[in-house]
């Protein structure tokens, strides 16, 4: 790097710099949150979704499945996937898997839920599947 | 070696070493799950294998961290370290907290943990990397305290140097925004968002901060290069990093409930992201170029040097790759993601662990400065075993990812997810081949700690 460009020029862009784009990124977040009344479907976040999502992150779903796209990669994408099975299909799914897998494929574990936890599971992922995520996934397929 | 107190490090490192064959371990389990689906099955669930996969990669990382702070900052500062015996006592009680924990996850089922841990009382649990139950969290959190107090206190009552400095900035930004940890609203989108407060703001913010001294440290000793040249380096790569990198995070808020306008914040300055980690490889090749000596270190070099180049192939290529919104809508959470994942964690901080442990080591074993030739020549093959295969690792599941986005998101008639994955199981077979490979490539690294242990070392040339 040139001479005329020296050290204390390079400290005070890394001081002023990352001050500014940290105030920048607040303001953007304070933001964000402001008007995430709009996107993210509050209004139907009832006590039985709040439980439902305890319920979620009790069992480590996001260890297999994406939820939005994020989480792991090994199992389908479940934002969508009151989409695709509906409620009713979603319980008997979780219900009903067989506790030692199906042979020779992926399979997803018996997790042993009452039924007012499969119902809390399965009003979280139809709350999910109703946020606004600007049109993703791309299709039913998640 | 200058100062006794830096021995600390060594049983960091070791640990270090040590939990990397477990994530390794559980990696070759996961990759064999994702080809024979029931494999361990209902013994180790794929989720459970993930969390000791990537949970077993924070922690020796941090390790890593924690050995090279100790290491470089008593001799940055010119004094020994303030107080050996805290760093002594965390070093057991994290490790003791760390294998408590994989035992949790592998031992009963994750809502039994979460039950015994009481997660009800102050729910963190169940999300992508911050599974650990709630009195884990605290308990790194206490131990982040006592380290950074006792970095801190020696870096004040020493000499204060630009790499000190910018390290400790580093690690007090990685314990500040781990405390995001703790934030877990029962709103989804909220969750999500400020989740990457710890996750983003962590790979592509503070600990680009921490790497950048880390390699800066490792350049000044074995290039003898001017430090005033070097720090200037420093500065002006974190800087970049932090300009790119804090609205950068908006790269994850394009499609989870946030508003629209991300895509344009997100996309834009994620895309300069890149810059940084190639001004790294460019730095470290300048300086390696530049130098005054031929440190008898080889292996250190190589490790530096390789840094430069895997993390902005890993980071900057392949995150690039999927970072613009309208790539990221067809590729966002497939197996593209993943092989970023890996290449930008290995390439970025799995390497610049093992530069500093590559170069340290020799000295804490009681060396002057290196290896014997015959260990050296050793670490240098695992060098290339680790960083190919993770080469292979990254183009097959790229390989695997484009098919995915294709078939399931973009051809006219998209087929479901399971369907998709039986079609493109061959990448997965040959994706776990090199993940063999890099096992094999550990296991010669360790051996080069053992081989030519009793021989001299190479004068400096
Ligand atoms: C050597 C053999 C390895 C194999 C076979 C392997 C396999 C895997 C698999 C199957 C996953 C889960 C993907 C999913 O969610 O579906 C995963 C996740 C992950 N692995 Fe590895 N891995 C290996 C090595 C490594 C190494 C060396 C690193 C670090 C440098 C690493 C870092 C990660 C990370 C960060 C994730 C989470 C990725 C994400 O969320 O996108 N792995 N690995
Ligand atoms: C060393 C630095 C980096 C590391 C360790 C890293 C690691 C990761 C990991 C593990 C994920 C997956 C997170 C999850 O599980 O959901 C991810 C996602 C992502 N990264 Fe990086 N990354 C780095 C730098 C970058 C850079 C520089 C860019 C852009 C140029 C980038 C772009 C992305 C994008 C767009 C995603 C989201 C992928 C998706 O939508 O599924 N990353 N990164
Ligand atoms: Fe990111």
């Amino acid at each position: 790097m040139s001479q005329a460009f020296t050290k204390s020029m390079a400290r005070n862009i890394f001081y002023g710099g990352s001050m500014f784009f940290f105030l920048l990124l607040l303001v953007l977040t304070f933001d964000t949150v402001e008007s995430l009344p709009q996107t993210d479907n509050r209004e139907n976040l009832t006590a039985q979704v709040a439980k439902g999502k305890h319920v979620w992150e009790n069992n480590n779903c996001i260890g297999c499945h994406t939820l939005l796209g994020e989480g792991a990669y090994f199992a389908p994408e479940l934002g969508n996937v009151h989409k695709r099975l509906g409620k009713e299909g979603v319980i008997a799914f979780i219900k009903f898997r067989p506790k030692n897998g199906i042979p020779g494929r992926r399979s997803m574990p018996q997790f042993n839920l009452t039924d007012d936890e499969l119902d809390a599971v399965a009003e979280f992922l139809k709350y999910t599947s109703e946020i606004n995520t600007q049109n993703w996934p791309p299709n039913i397929q998640g | 070696m200058k100062y006794t107190s830096q021995m600390v490090a060594k049983p960091y490192f070791i640990a270090a070493i040590g939990l990397f064959v477990g994530q390794i371990l559980f990696g070759i389990i996961m990759g064999l799950q994702y080809v024979i689906g029931d494999f361990l099955f209902p013994e180790i669930p794929f989720n459970v294998a993930r969390m000791v996969h990537t949970n077993l990669l924070i922690v020796w990382l941090l390790f890593g961290f924690m050995g090279a702070s100790y290491y470089l900052v008593p001799e940055e500062a010119e004094t020994e370290l303030h107080s050996p015996i805290l760093a002594k006592l965390m070093f057991w009680i994290f490790l003791i907290a760390g294998a408590a924990t994989i035992l949790g996850y592998l031992l009963v089922p994750y809502a039994t943990l979460a039950e015994i841990t009481m997660n009800d009382l102050l729910p963190t649990m169940g999300r992508e990397f911050l599974e650990q139950p709630t009195i884990t969290k605290i308990g790194i959190v206490i131990v982040a305290l006592a380290f950074l107090f006792n970095i801190g206190m020696t870096i004040l009552k020493g000499r204060k140097t630009v790499i000190n400095l910018v390290l400790l900035i580093g690690l007090v930004g990685l314990a500040v925004f781990f405390l995001f940890a703790f934030y877990n609203p029962d709103n989804i989108v909220l969750d999500k968002m400020f989740w990457w407060f710890v996750v983003h703001l962590w790979v592509e913010g503070v600990w680009e901060l921490i790497l950048g001294s880390l390699l800066a440290f490792v350049l000044i000793k074995t290039t003898g290069v001017d430090r005033e040249v070097i720090e200037k380096w420093l500065y002006v790569i974190i800087a970049m990093a932090l300009i790119t990198g804090l609205i950068g995070t908006g790269h994850h808020f394009f499609w989870i409930g946030t508003p629209g306008y991300w895509q344009w914040w997100g996309s834009i300055f994620s895309a300069m992201e890149p810059i940084p980690f190639f001004m790294m490889t460019v730095f470290a090749f300048n300086m390696v170029n530049k130098r005054r000596r031929e440190h008898p270190n080889q292996p250190a070099v190589l490790w530096a040097l390789g840094t430069g180049v895997m993390a902005f192939l890993g980071a900057g290529v392949w995150g690039f790759l999927h970072t613009l919104s309208p790539v990221n809508y067809y590729t966002h959470g497939t197996q593209i993601t993943a092989a970023h994942g890996h290449m930008a964690f290995y390439g970025a901080y799995v390497m610049i662990v093992l530069a500093i442990i590559s170069y340290a080591m020799p000295m804490l074993n009681g060396r002057k400065a290196a290896n014997s030739a015959k260990s050296q020549i050793v670490e240098m093959w695992s060098f290339w075993l680790m960083t190919i295969s993770m080469v292979f690792i990254t183009l097959f599941l790229t390989g695997a990812g484009i098919l995915q986005v294709y078939l399931q998101r973009m051809s006219d008639n998209p087929l479901p997810f399971m369907v998709v994955q039986d079609k493109i199981e061959l990448f997965y077979w040959l994706r776990e081949g090199a993940g063999v490979v890099f096992l094999i490539g550990l296991i010669v690294y360790i051996a080069s700690f053992f081989i030519g242990k009793d021989e001299a070392e190479p004068n400096e040339a």
